[in-house]
């Protein structure tokens, strides 16, 4: 369940879907409301965490999109993966946007999809147990919910190519030394942590704030709307497939494991 | 016994709330701590931070005893 509440200037959207925030239509529709009712006017700071054991998000829900492809022609899969990829670069970007300062709070896993959302916040405060990785590659696609350009404009260097190109899994001091991560706190210290720079947000004047955050953040377009094609043109190959099946049928403990 | 394999086990034994004297190092680490996929994520970043390494994913495919993580980490440090 994805809940969200407003006090003294600060939205706090609470991620609860288990078993770990898998991104699919649920989480999809959920954020799309959350956007539809975020008042702007009223609000200066969003604190996004999660309240599953797992972590923040364990990234694109791989059953739903497994289910959604199995039994379908394959003359479907495209508009099918384009009307998908359209709607949650349309989230993202919207959250990515919002004229608020966003703080995303991060503990366990924050892998995939998850680490996509994770980067559309301003601030990422994550708990030491907190860890970062991409692995798309080894279902035979790129990030694709806006991951790569979002990375881009935040960071560009070898720590990140690595990551994506091994799909290898990072802690949180390497991802705070990469400049992923703003703070590293205690485990279990992050929402407090979170609320505290929130709080700092709400004594700013909102339009200076949101004025500052259109130069530091732009949105990357073309390299999204790119992305976008690219993701799409690779997910309909049947290496997806494939490795979807695999995916859904493992019982290893660690089945992300590139 | 190895020191890395004896701190590995201390670790896991404190973490996951298992008698140390009840773990070897041929053990399976995942049945004999109990843990699932979510917990042997947060496990790497506990042993990252404990020996000072990184330990890459890649490294760690068939790896499943405290003797074969041990021996990893060594190789790392």
């Amino acid at each position: 369940m994805i809940q969200w509440s407003l006090k003294e200037g600060v939205y706090e959207l609470v991620l609860g879907e288990e078993p770990c925030n898998e991104i699919g239509t649920t989480m999809l529709a959920a954020l799309e409301r959350f956007l539809d009712q975020v008042d702007t006017e009223s609000a200066y700071a969003v604190v996004i965490r999660s309240a599953t054991r797992g972590g923040f998000s364990a990234g694109a829900d791989l059953r739903e999109l497994y289910e959604g492809l199995k039994d379908r022609p394959e003359k479907e899969h495209e508009p099918a993966l384009r009307d998908f990829i359209n709607r949650i670069h349309s989230v993202m970007d919207r959250l990515d946007m919002l004229p608020l300062t966003t703080i995303g709070v991060i503990h366990g896993v924050c892998f995939g999809g998850g680490f996509e959302l994770a980067l559309t916040c301003d601030i990422l405060i994550a708990e030491k147990n907190a860890r970062f990785a991409f692995p798309e590659l080894r279902l035979g696609i790129i990030p694709g919910f806006g991951g790569i350009p979002r990375l881009r404009r935040d960071v560009s260097n070898a720590v990140v190519r690595d990551l994506l190109l091994t799909g290898r899994s990072i802690n949180a001091k390497k991802a705070q030394q990469a400049g992923l991560v703003s703070q590293v706190v205690p485990v279990g210290e992050g929402i407090r942590a979170a609320m505290a720079t929130a709080r700092q947000a709400t004594k700013f004047d909102r339009e200076a704030a949101a004025t500052c955050k259109r130069f530091m953040k732009p949105l990357p377009r073309e390299e999204l709307a790119a992305e976008r094609e690219e993701f799409v043109r690779l997910a309909q190959r049947p290496i997806l497939k494939l490795a979807l099946k695999k995916f859904v049928e493992s019982d290893d403990v660690r089945p992300y494991l590139p | 016994m190895s020191e890395v394999l004896e701190r590995l086990m201390k670790l896991a034994a404190k973490r996951y709330h298992v008698p140390f004297e009840t773990l070897s190092g041929p053990d399976d680490m995942f049945e004999k701590l109990k843990i699932d996929s979510f917990q042997a994520v947060e496990l790497m970043s506990e042993v990252e931070m404990e020996f000072d390494v990184e330990v890459p994913d890649y490294e760690l495919q068939g790896v499943r005893t405290f003797d074969a993580l041990a021996k990893v980490i060594d190789e790392r440090r």
